[in-house]
Formats: structure tokens, sequence, C-alpha cells
């Protein structure tokens, strides 16, 4: 009978730990899916055509990528507000790089030009990442001003590089762009054009990059042993102390993997936009962060989930392909309508997390009648 | 209030230190500059194209150039100490009142001082609604200041421009131009005496009222601040709302000195500036202690370096990039860690010449 009723109690808590875990990103998957089904049968048009998704995708794949950065950073209690500022500057880099401006390529293939591009990137990132995580980890500074400058040195370093914005056309590097600017056509997933013609689906690499490290990633945080270090670093730094956790070193992994896919970030902006320009990414580390927390992660560190902050990117998109679908044309309102649906989100993560720890008690009003 | 005088005895070398920083800083920039040019600081009476006489000089232009840094810093540091957080929406909410003065002003045929008056209450009132609104999120709904005002960072600049209509209308009265640079016959910039006038408004705040020694102990410990019945909930209000009045004492300063109100570069990145201001006035980020004299003299360094860049002719877009290098530096010389290591080998030192002392 103990047996029993315990084996039952064992049963009802593991229920509610994983409903809490991953309430709130349920509430955010359930949310994009009621929006785009809206989008769907009251605006129809564009909606109806899976590239609609696909556009999202490509246009939104470096805000995955650094959404993920912040999600891994903000789960360990910490934040990295430089993400945005390194793509822009990887992206300046990058191009300046694939034309040759900043040391002569002249007889290097395509191939490998864009392969020293992508190890630039990556560069860039890591270190932005290695110093950041040292300062923050081992000499114990606020993440929030060490990033802030991090932010500002990358923005400088743009204009200190090159004033004029830069871009890579098609005179000048056909290889190039024929290589960065592939798109995957995936056929039954087209749709028919007004001629009845059938268009492809066409997806971008840098969506492939998004979607691969986002399952790495999932993984790594689900599985690995760092994955898990971060949780409980982001919980309770104290405990996890007292548990044998390398603290400082867990924080500075998770700032050097931000770092990293910033740099990563940046390369796939520069592939989509084929251009540098100091206003690159402008406030994208705020999108970053807006989508970790629609998806469910926490600011205080120890809740979060990289599968959330893909879905808070996907709404995030589909707000401003509403509000443009239903006229509001002014550009105000693209922005407010954002901020009200960031509201409405906050406020309902507060309710709910508020509710987490208490009995949920319906009114009486809306209570099932039993017997 | 015995409670705030025993505080200040016994944290009198606790005081010293946290103004540390900023004063380091200071002196630093100070004798950099008088190295590099000894009359950097030189003040020069001139008569302006009004023939008054006025100030001019860099230490003027510092001092002007920092005054709604240094208003937004003072309600920063509340909020900061109030609620361990940060607003983000300084610079949109800025916008928000500036915004709103322009649109009272321009209701009018002929501007009057009333108008201006008017005006400016109404900014007050507009901006501290949405510092009530933050204020709120934070304290009721209990989210993090960070989040609850990326709402605001997000859409504010927008409501800004719908506020007057998609337009960027300029105003031009002889009242706005005194409020942005000099009223006549005064030889002192005008947002340095506003900056004067909130700073003794916040000291007289402080002064005859417990409202300090309250955000502290909300700061620092809720649940205990409750237990001894001060209302965590109305202290959070408050600091929100005392940074609205600062936001638009800012942004009629911001808008006053361009006679225009344009919505998309009235401060713009003012809040990192600011936060930056109360991070190196040596004010905890996590809230509990505050000095506001602290973040002002943080955000008048900042100034001072911003001002000492342009004078060594780096292009204002690249200021960024040494800001950040600086900012590195000093944070790096505050931290507890290097400090510590400061205290470890002043330790040891003396406790060499201790043992020399006794060998000899």
């Amino acid at each position: 009978m103990t047996a029993v009723t315990s084996g039952k109690a064992a049963g009802t808590m593991r229920r509610e730990k994983i409903s809490n875990a991953n309430l709130l990103m349920f509430i955010s998957i359930c949310i994009f899916v009621i929006m785009y089904l809206a989008g769907i049968i009251i605006w129809g048009g564009g909606f109806r055509k899976p590239q609609q998704v696909f556009d999202i995708l490509n246009n939104y794949a470096y805000l995955i990528i650094i959404g993920c950065a912040l999600t891994i950073v903000m789960i360990t209690g910490g934040i990295d507000i430089s993400v945005a500022g390194i793509v822009a500057l990887v992206s300046m880099v990058c191009v300046m790089f694939l034309k040759g401006k900043l040391w002569p390529v002249e007889g290097m293939s395509d191939g490998l030009r864009i392969l020293l591009a992508a190890c630039i990137a990556i560069g860039i990132g890591l270190l932005f990442g290695a110093v950041q995580g040292a300062l923050v980890a081992y000499l114990d500074i606020q993440p929030f001003i060490i990033t802030l400058a991090g932010m500002f040195f990358a923005r400088g370093m743009i204009t200190i590089v090159s004033v004029e914005p830069m871009q890579l056309t098609v005179q000048d590097e056909p290889g190039i762009l024929d290589i960065i600017q592939h798109r995957i056509e995936i056929g039954f997933l087209g749709s028919l054009n007004k001629k009845g013609v059938m268009i492809p689906a066409r997806m971008e690499i840098g969506v492939v990059i998004a979607l691969v490290l986002l399952v790495a990633i999932a993984f790594m945080l689900r599985r690995s042993r760092i994955g898990r270090n971060f949780y409980a670093v982001g919980g309770n730094r104290q405990s996890a102390l007292m548990l044998g956790i390398d603290v400082k070193k867990t924080r500075f992994i998770a700032h050097l993997i931000s770092g990293l896919l910033a740099g990563i970030a940046g390369f796939v902006f520069m592939m989509h936009n084929v251009s540098g320009n100091a206003t690159n990414a402008t406030a994208g580390e705020m999108d970053a962060i807006a989508s970790s927390i629609i998806g469910g992660t926490l600011l205080s560190g120890g809740v979060g989930n990289v599968i959330g902050t893909f879905f808070g990117v996907m709404i995030l998109a589909t707000i401003k392909l509403i509000v443009t679908a239903s006229g509001l044309t002014k550009p105000w309102w693209q922005t407010i309508t954002s901020g009200a649906m960031l509201a409405l989100f906050i406020l309902l993560q507060s309710v709910v997390l508020s509710r987490r720890g208490k009995k949920m008690t319906l009114p009486s009003w809306l209570k099932f009648k039993k017997e | 209030m015995p409670a705030d005088n025993r505080n200040k005895s016994s944290s009198f070398f606790q005081k010293n230190s946290q103004l540390l920083i900023p004063f380091v800083a200071i002196i630093i920039l100070v004798i950099f500059n008088l190295i590099r040019d000894p009359g950097f600081f030189s003040i020069a009476i001139v008569n302006n194209n009004d023939g008054y006489p006025v100030l001019q000089g860099n230490l003027v232009s510092i001092f002007n150039g920092a005054s709604e840094l240094a208003i937004l810093a003072m309600g920063m540091t509340l909020v900061t100490a109030a609620s361990g957080g940060q607003d983000i929406s300084v610079g949109a909410l800025a916008a928000i009142a500036g915004s709103t003065l322009v649109k009272v002003l321009k209701s009018t045929e002929t501007i009057t001082p009333l108008t201006v008056i008017l005006g400016i209450l109404a900014c007050c009132a507009v901006a501290m609604l949405f510092g009530a609104f933050n204020g709120m999120l934070v304290s009721v709904f209990r989210i993090q200041p960070m989040i609850a005002t990326l709402i605001l960072f997000t859409c504010g600049r927008s409501i800004a421009y719908w506020i007057n209509g998609g337009a960027t209308p300029t105003v031009s009265s002889p009242i706005i131009t005194a409020i942005g640079s000099f009223i006549p016959g005064c030889p002192v910039p005008t947002p340095i005496l506003i900056v004067l006038l909130m700073g003794i408004l916040f000291f007289i705040l402080f002064r005859t009222t417990t409202m300090g020694l309250y955000i502290q102990t909300v700061g620092i410990n809720q649940g205990a601040a409750k237990l001894n019945g001060i209302n965590p909930v109305g202290m959070k209000l408050l600091a929100f709302v005392l940074l609205g009045v600062c936001c638009a004492m800012a942004g009629t300063i911001g808008m006053s000195r361009l006679s225009l109100i344009n919505h998309e570069t009235l401060l713009l990145n003012v809040e990192m500036d600011a936060i930056l201001a109360v991070a190196i006035g040596g004010n905890n980020l996590g809230g509990g202690k505050f000095n506001m004299i602290g973040s002002v003299m943080g955000a008048y360094a900042i100034q001072a370096l911003t001002i000492t860049l342009y004078a060594m002719k780096v292009p204002s877009t690249d200021v960024k990039a040494y800001k950040a290098i600086v900012i590195i530096l000093l944070v790096v010389i505050g931290s507890p860690v290097v400090k510590d290591a400061f205290q470890k080998m002043k330790n040891r030192n003396g406790r060499r010449m201790l043992a020399r002392k006794e060998a000899t």
C-alpha cells in the first residue's frame, strides 16, 4: 500500500516537474501555432504558402543563433548584450575579406576564401567570448557591464575598420555570391504561382546551419555534463559550488559558446545580406533577449530551452507579418504591436510562474461539477 | 533619523571606497588632458549671438553635455537600489516626454511661459504614468526590471512617433531656446542649472523623508523590509515614478537643445550610458545601498571621456570602441578580485615591514 502511494506520489511529482520546466515553452509553441493558424484563416494569401515559413527562417536565421547564445548565457544567470555588435562586426570584416580589402586574396579559389572568412568569423567570436568570459567569470565583474563594453567595442570597431558600408556585388564576386547565396530547393513544399508553374520552396544554407546548431545545443543542454552544469549554476550558484561544479569555468564556457555562436551568426547574417554596415543588426540583442524570454527562459537563470527560443523568434517574426498583413501600414504600428505582444507574454509568464507554486484553484463558475 | 546617522558614521570608509572609481577616473582624465593640452580646462567668457556674456570652454561643455545623463543617472540609481535591476527604457521614455511637450506647445498659437509650464507638467505626468506602468510590472507582477522595461524599449520610440502623427516638428520660441542653451543674462548654461535643481530636490527629499533608507532596505532584503512595515511594492513603484520625472526633465532638455523633437535620435543609447554611470559610481547593480553622488560623478566622467576623445580628433563613430576599453579598464581595477589582491599585497608588505622593524 505504501509502495503504491509513494509510487503514485513520485509519478505525480515527475509529471509536475516536467510541466513546470516546459510549461512556458509549451505556451509559446501553442501561441505560435494559434497565431499562424489565425494568419492562414483570416489573411490567407502568403500565409498559406510553405515558402512563408522558409522566408521567416531565411530572414531570421542569425537571430535564431544569437537567441540560442543568449539562452545559454541566461540559463547560467548571466547576460550577453554584445552578440548583435559581434554579428555586425563579423559581417563587416567578412565582407571586407571577401572583397580583398583586408589583405590581397588573389589566387585563392572562391571556396577557400569563404572557408577562411568563416574561420575569421569564428575567430572573432571566440576572441570576444573568451575575453568577456574571463572578465565575467574569473574577475567576477557584472556581465551586463562587460558585455555592454563588448557591444560598444564591436560597434566602434566597425567604423574603425571601414566607415563606408561594404557590399558584395555580382559584378565583382560572382563566384562567391553563387556559393553563399545558394538556395536549397524543396520540391514537395512548393507552391503554384499565378501562371500555374510549380515554384519549389527555397531555403538558404544559413538556415541549415542555424537548425543544426539549434538541435546540437538542445542536445548539449539536455544530455551533456556541461549542459547540466549550466542549469545547476544558474539555478543556485552556491549549491552548485557545494556539489563540486567548477562555477567559474562553467560561466566562462557559457560566454565562450555565446561568443562563438555570435561569430557564426555574423557569418550567416553576411551570407543573407552580403553587406557590411555599421547599422547591421541594430538592437538585435534586444530581439534575441525578447525571443529567449518569450520562449520561456528566465533572466534569473536555471530555466530555459533553446527550442522555446526558436519559437520565440518565429513568434516575433509572425507578429511583424500579421501587422503588415492586417493593413496597419503606418511605420509605428509594427513596433507598438510587438511591444504589446511582448507585454502580454511577460504578464502571462509572471502569472503562470506565480501560480506555479500554489495550488491551482479555478473560480467557482469555471469548475466542472463533480458527481 | 538615528539609523541614518549611525549608518553614515560606520560606513564612512566604505562610502569613500565606493567613490573611488569615479574619482580616479575623473582624476586620470584631468591629468591626461592637462599633460596633453595645459589650456584644456580654461574657461572664457564670450558674448554669444544675442550679445549676452556666456561661459565657454571644455569644462563647461562637459558639464553642459552631461546634464541629461546626470539627471537620468540620479533616477537610475534609485531604481537600481530598489529593484536590483535597471530600466532600459529611459531613452524611449525621454522621447515620449519630449513628444508630449512638443504636442502641448504646438496646440497653441503663441508660446507663453504658461504653456511651457503646462507642457512640462504634462510631459512629467505622461512620463510618470509610463514609469508607473514599468514599476507596476516590476513590483506587482514581479518581473525582472530589464525584461519589464524591454517592452517600452521596444515600442517607446514608436509611441513618440505616433504622438506627433509621424512628423518631427520644430518649435521656435525664445523660452525653449533659453531652456536648451542660456537664459539671457545668465552666463551658466540652463541644463546645468536644471541638474543643480534636481540635485537639490533629491537632497531635500532624502533629508526630510526616510525614502532613501526605505529604498535601500527594500533593495537589500525585500522580505525583511516587509516584516519591518515597509511596503516593497510601493517603494519600487515610487522609484520608477521618480525615474519617470527624471526622464521627463531629460527629454525636455534634449528637445530644447535642438528646438525640435526627433523620436529616433533623441537621447539615443542613453540607457546604456546611464546604467554605466550608476556602475562607475560604485553602486551595486544588484540593488541595495546606493550613492547618488557617485552616479552623477560617473555621468560626468563618461562625458569627460567623450569630450577628451573628441578633442583628440577621434571621429564620433569610433568613440564607442575607445570608451569600451576605458570602461573595461575601470571595472577591472574596481573588481573584487583585483581589490583583494591589492589588499593582500598591502598586508604582506605591511607584515614584511613589521618583521624588518622587529629585526632591527
